[in-house]
């Protein structure tokens, strides 16, 4: 097996963040502010992923205007020529802040939108926040960076999916992507509340396509149907440590963001290892890699090097094993534990939101 | 589906999208939100002179010139198949 070089990073800077949506996909324990690495590490960071071959820089969190030196972090990612996006949920973002972010050389910035029914929004992201994202939405504009709005869809917003593309392009969105709520972590806990129902999806799907021609040439927008809708499971990342480097915000790498959850994975810090040795060394990125790992049905399957068995999270969060087949895919022997929570719904609307624990860690 | 190239079309590369060079790959590339393209040198070359101002034709003829053999069929070929990406209008 070949081993590619990582196309893309993300640093979930932080886990701070004003908002508290049920299906974040940071992990359950969320980290406080004082494990967090420095500037210096992430500078360093950012730099030697740029030497194995970084091309996209993702600027994450929580939401990452909390760290006050974002500007900073920004800029270095620009002088090493990477293509940066700021991943935002619009609120904290000033003037001052927008300005300084686009001197530094920051070109993208996608602003979360919870939905276009305020109150639905603001239930959703358990504060206000809708004023602040206009607000923002205009900034981002006017500034004219490129811009892209992310909607996480699920049973609350989906009806509402025409209306939501419709806002978006009245924003001036290069890009929408709509995306499904993936059931790792915060998600799965909040399943049953924010599981869509088959119809709703169907419709969503036909109005998505209408729109996504509508407005082509004007507002690229990405739709993919949920996977539990599907038959076949989808490629996480492109495969397990074949593109994509996640560091977390007190500088452990994952191959993928819901990797938290595979206790088994020791995951390596950037405070000990270049991201060189990470990726081409450690353990936790070579754990998946390729189909050496591969049980049945997937090691004798022709679709192995197309969907690499699908998600290990999955497999290890509704199958007990992260090295079984996504039980998405239609020849998982667990498949039943898909369509079981696809009727799982009825009755369920509270949602647990994210949030630290009780008890600050260490305090 | 394919995205017609006429000769008199003025190509530009799409708003979000930079060329740069990949020092790791040593490839030119085509940068943009979420994703790149890795070009070869006459990708690099045809891109170019994708300024917003030249046409196709113009820039089939500044590169034939260059090579010295009609390369019009590449060049249409080429800036339709980054058009269908969306990463030409």
């Amino acid at each position: 097996m070949t081993m590619e070089r990582p196309t893309t990073l993300l640093a979930e800077l932080t886990h701070r963040c004003p908002l508290h949506c049920p299906y974040c996909s940071n992990p359950l324990d969320l980290l406080r502010a004082e494990h967090e690495i420095g500037t210096d590490d992430w500078k360093r960071v950012f730099t030697e992923a740029r030497e194995l071959g970084v091309l996209q820089l993702g600027l994450s969190g929580g939401e990452p205007l909390i760290r006050k030196d974002l500007e900073e972090l920004a800029g270095h990612a620009r002088s090493l020529g990477l293509y940066t996006t700021l991943v935002t949920s619009g609120l904290g973002l000033t003037r001052k802040r927008a300005e300084a972010l686009r001197a530094a050389g920051l070109e993208h910035v996608q602003v979360s939108v919870q939905d276009v029914d305020p109150a639905t929004a603001e239930r959703i992201a358990g504060t206000s926040s809708v004023k602040q994202k206009q607000a923002a939405i205009a900034l981002v504009k006017e500034l004219g960076f490129a811009f892209s709005i992310n909607v996480v869809l699920h049973r609350a917003n989906l009806d509402r999916i025409g209306e939501i593309i419709d806002y978006a392009a009245g924003c001036g969105a290069d890009r929408l992507e709509l995306a499904n709520t993936q059931y790792y972590g915060w998600g799965l806990k909040n399943r049953a509340t924010l599981m869509p129902r088959r119809e709703q999806v169907l419709a969503a799907k036909e109005i998505a396509q209408d729109r996504i021609l509508r407005y082509k040439g004007r507002m690229q927008i990405t739709f993919v149907l949920p996977d539990y809708f599907e038959e076949l499971p989808k490629a996480c990342y492109g495969g397990w440590g074949r593109y994509y480097i996640v560091v977390s915000p007190d500088g452990k790498a994952l191959p993928c963001h819901g990797a938290y959850a595979i206790p088994s994975l020791e995951l390596p810090s950037v405070r000990e290892h270049s991201v060189q040795w990470i990726w081409h060394e450690s353990s936790a990125f070579q754990a998946y890699r390729g189909d050496d790992w591969m049980k049945e049905p997937c090691r004798s399957c022709p679709r192995k090097t197309v969907d690499f068995g699908g998600c290990r999270c999955q497999a290890l969060a509704l199958t007990g094993d992260a090295a079984n087949t996504d039980p998405v895919c239609m020849l998982s022997p667990r498949r039943n534990v898909i369509d079981e929570a696809l009727h799982e719904h009825a009755g369920a609307d509270e949602y647990a939101y994210r949030d630290y624990a009780a008890e600050p860690q260490g305090a | 589906m394919t995205v017609a190239m006429s000769p008199d079309t003025v190509p530009r590369i799409w708003r979000l999208a930079r060329l740069d060079y990949d020092p790791a790959r040593q490839r030119p590339v085509l940068l943009y939100p979420e994703g790149a393209v890795l070009l070869n040198d006459t990708g690099q070359a045809i891109l170019e002179l994708v300024d917003g101002q030249r046409t196709v034709a113009q820039i089939a003829a500044e590169l034939g010139a260059r090579y010295q053999t009609d390369v019009t069929a590449d060049v249409t070929d080429y800036l339709s198949y980054l058009a269908e990406r969306e990463l030409v209008q």
